[in-house]
């Protein structure tokens, strides 16, 4: 790579400074970046949410997004400071020299135009091609990123097209007039990790034939891995470490860099942690249900024991939530039998006792929707307390204080609303309002998905010493493997709203496993150079 | 892609007959109205000095001692074919009202070919140049449109063009024998009021359908591909706010056919509104009946329309998975 140093760079960031309104104040996001990427070159940006990553990723097509404005520094585009230039004269910069490759495919396709005329609309209008040469090369890039049917994909509408599809199809309108740099900003976060692979692949592909330059944003060290040359690592808009991939992965020098690392290697929970588990306090057996003439769930089994964690794991549409609810009392079952300590477990909410209500509660993924916005911190937390012990005045004052200090907050937020909270601290207050109750059961429902990866093991240590001190059982919906690996004590693997395998972690995660579990493990990508490599050999071979 | 039973097909014949079905109930509701009015339909023909016999007589003839649901199918089977039966005023319905309402259709198609493209245009220019001077001018002026009463805005009108300017007449009053070129001057006024009321509806509501498309991920990834300002708000934005747009313009075409009353009174135009003012002054319920129910039709065909309209242009409905 030394000979690399003496090429023109693509793109050239120097101390690139953003801003951005909020609350009518301007506040720095970026803050003095510089970077170089050189052609054929792969620049992974990582770092957590609100570092600054999408702004500079934006920044390399000269668009800042309404309500920023860059306040000094240069961004030259082969040769060109787009900074320098006014808005008119940057516009044809984009989508011919520099494209961008959305998180979201579903929502950067316009629902109303089909994909193909989406596709080649910049090769036509400005790329300087005829509508059938356009045409010509979408379908050449279709087949380089293994769609399906590449001659008529096209034809289709967005809606018509699956999520992983759609982000390869964008990928193609990204590569359509060959520009010199692609910056893809999370392209895989939003899909399930099975698809993930497939995009991963088909990326690495295209960088690779058309020896596109690119920047690869991502807050998963593991995928980043996979994809870049080099890694910048950012915080609070400026960059506080720049290094090859495989150096960055061996030895991060910057203390941030090591604590992002560090969270891979998250606390592992071992049966003896929490001594022996004890009777089974909810059996499944034979549960069905539906929506309407759409089976969800089918001949589900399942126990958690006292004390236990069971991992529920699965793609989006598998079910897993909707046997979340269906426990919690919010989903009828259509069929099968519940057992709560024994005892039969009404199928509604309504129809179940305040004792079996306090016991069994849910936390959901999303802290924000979850919690009231306009009640404090002391009001969340201190109405089950009300509603459950009857307490009131400073003996639940007391209580309430007790519980914030159990979650790792302290008695400054019981004042604040959600809205002044950070998302773990928000997420954080809805596991304290679901302990206040005294439950033995916590369903967790995606709890730690919308969370940084360093926010979200803080949040699982915390719950693994709970549960430790408290004894509680978890029931926890996840589609991430790495929390599974963390947590669980036992798997519940489940495809299409029917359970393919169940049993210790230990088990499930060795060999030999079920072919939809292999697979399902198989895409969780290593935090280690090469993986994507070993995985493209192997299929190859 | 499938010919047989295409679902948007189905949605559509639902909407239609969800349509149908509140015109139905619309009718019997007008229907039953009148039957709660003192006195009967014979004794209002025959006048206050009737006998009781020929109150009794005119009824059978008429068939009004008949249960009220046979007499409300023969009421809606006649009027289905347009005929209203008899006003009190011993002539059909439809000849008072008939001429009357191809006035109003005449004022309002002129007024809709005017309004809906100006007012589209108009709504497209202010989300493209949101926050600019002619978004501002329109915003005030639209709001400003909005707020007055329309007889205001008509007598404002009136003051400015035909008394101070004496450009146009202040009186609409069209007849039969005029030709086409009079009318049309004649109709000057009412038309440019009608235009002032209805245009700042649709600008503003198209502004803002237009507007909060704009704020999609998909309007980004256009600008992201170097599409000119112009063209994300004609070619991304507009196509997906079609279903909101045409609804509010349904519901203008629909306040020309039945809400122009007031405007046809200030300037004494022979259109249905005029019909039903007069109607109701001499309590000629045949005739109030048929304007309540042209005015409904009006209403639920237009939205009918706008229905189906923003049906078809969604792509999800239009081409199924």
């Amino acid at each position: 790579m030394t000979g690399r140093e003496t090429i023109p760079p693509v793109v050239e960031m120097t101390d690139l400074r953003i801003e951005a309104k909020s609350n009518d104040q301007w506040s720095k996001i970026v803050n003095g970046v510089s970077l170089v990427i050189r052609p054929g070159e792969v620049l992974g940006l990582v770092g957590e949410s609100g570092a600054g990553k999408s702004t500079i990723g934006l920044a390399a097509l000269g668009y800042l997004r309404p309500g920023a404005r860059a306040t000094g520094g240069t961004v030259r585009l082969l040769d060109q400071d787009l900074l320098a230039i006014p808005e008119e004269e940057r516009r044809p910069f984009r989508g011919t020299r520099v494209a961008y490759v959305a998180q979201s495919a579903q929502a950067a396709f316009n629902p109303v135009h089909r994909v193909m005329d989406q596709i080649v609309m910049v090769a036509v209008e400005r790329g300087g091609m005829t509508r059938a040469e356009a045409e010509g090369r979408a379908v050449d890039l279709f087949r380089a990123l293994q769609l399906p049917e590449p001659e008529t994909f096209g034809r289709r509408f967005p809606h018509q097209v699956s999520g992983g599809q759609l982000q390869r199809a964008m990928v193609a309108m990204a590569m359509i007039c060959n520009p010199a740099l692609i910056v893809f900003d999370e392209p895989t976060t939003a899909l399930d990790v099975t698809t993930q692979v497939e995009v991963l692949i088909s990326i690495r592909k295209v960088i690779e034939n058309f020896g596109v330059a690119a920047i690869y944003i991502t807050h998963d060290l593991a995928v980043v891995a996979q994809i870049a040359h080099r890694v910048a690592v950012l915080r609070y808009g400026q960059v506080v470490e720049e290094a090859p991939i495989d150096r960055i992965m061996d030895c991060p020098q910057h203390p941030y860099t090591k604590s992002l690392w560090a969270v891979h290697e998250m606390p592992v929970a071992h049966a003896a942690d929490h001594g022996t588990k004890g009777a089974p306090l909810l059996s499944l057996t034979d549960v069905s249900a539906r929506y309407r003439d759409f089976e969800v769930l089918n001949g589900i089994d399942l126990t958690v024991g006292q004390g236990e964690t069971v991992a529920l794991v699965g793609e989006s549409g598998s079910g897993k939530s909707t046997l979340g609810r269906l426990i919690v009392g919010l989903k009828e079952p259509a069929g099968g039998q519940l057992l709560y300590d024994g005892k039969p477990l009404p199928h509604r909410v309504r129809r179940r006792s305040a004792e079996t209500l306090k016991q069994i509660q849910i936390i959901y993924q999303s802290a924000d929707t979850a919690l009231n916005p306009r009640q404090t911190v002391r009001k969340i937390i201190g109405r089950p307390l009300t509603l459950y012990h009857r307490l009131r005045g400073a003996r639940r004052e007391a209580r309430m204080q007790e519980l914030l200090r159990l979650v790792e907050l302290d008695e400054t937020h019981a004042g604040r609303l959600p809205g002044q909270l950070s998302g773990g601290q928000k997420q954080r207050v809805a596991i304290a309002r679901a302990l206040a109750a005294e439950p033995r059961l916590i369903v967790c429902d995606e709890i730690t998905s919308a969370l940084d990866k360093v926010v979200q093991a803080e949040v699982l240590r915390m719950l693994l010493r709970l549960q430790a001190r408290l004894g509680v059982s978890y029931l926890f919906i996840t589609h991430d493997i790495e929390v599974v690996r963390a947590i669980a004590d036992r798997v519940v693997v489940m495809q299409h709203g029917r359970i393919v395998e169940q049993g210790d972690k230990d088990r499930i995660f060795a060999p030999p496993h079920e072919p939809y579990t292999e697979t399902l493990l198989a895409s969780v990508p290593d935090m280690a150079v090469g993986w994507l490599d070993r995985i493209i050999a192997a299929r190859a071979a | 892609m499938t010919s047989r039973s295409h679902p948007i097909l189905s949605m559509v014949t639902s909407r239609i007959g969800l349509g149908l079905l509140s015109l139905l109930i619309v009718s019997l509701v007008i229907f039953s109205a009148v039957s709660f009015l003192p006195g009967s339909y014979a004794s209002a023909i025959l006048g206050q000095n009737a006998t009781p016999e020929a109150v009794a007589a005119m009824e059978q003839k008429l068939g009004l001692n008949r249960p009220w649901f046979l007499r409300y199918v023969a009421w809606l089977g006649a009027a289905a074919t347009g005929d209203m039966g008899m006003s009190f005023a011993g002539r059909p319905v439809m000849t008072v009202v008939g001429p009357r309402l191809k006035n109003t259709i005449l004022l309002a198609s002129i007024t809709a070919v005017i309004a809906v493209p100006l007012a589209i245009t108009l709504g497209v220019l202010c989300a493209r140049f949101r926050g600019r001077f002619i978004d501002k001018f329109l915003s005030t002026t639209t709001l400003a449109s909005i707020s007055l009463p329309e007889f205001l805005v008509a007598y404002i009108v009136m003051m400015v063009l035909a008394v101070k300017l004496q450009l146009f007449p202040s009186m609409a009053g069209i007849r039969n024998g005029m030709d086409f070129a009079d009318q049309l001057y004649r109709m000057v006024l009412p038309i440019l009021t009608l235009l002032l009321v209805i245009l700042a509806h649709m600008v503003r509501n198209t502004r803002a359908a237009i507007l909060s498309v704009m704020a999609s991920p998909y309007i980004e990834m256009a600008r992201l591909k170097g599409e000119p300002e112009g063209r994300v708000v004609l070619r991304q934005a507009l196509p997906n706010a079609i279903g909101p747009i045409a609804s509010v313009v349904a519901l203008n075409l629909a306040y020309l056919i039945s809400g122009v009353v007031v405007i046809e009174v200030v300037f004494v135009y022979p259109g249905i509104g005029q019909a039903m003012i007069d109607a109701v002054r001499n309590r000629d319920v045949p005739v109030i009946q048929a304007c309540a129910l042209i005015f409904a039709t009006a209403y639920i065909g237009f939205n009918l329309i706008a229905d189906v309209i923003s049906i078809v242009s969604n792509p999800r409905l239009l081409h199924p998975r």
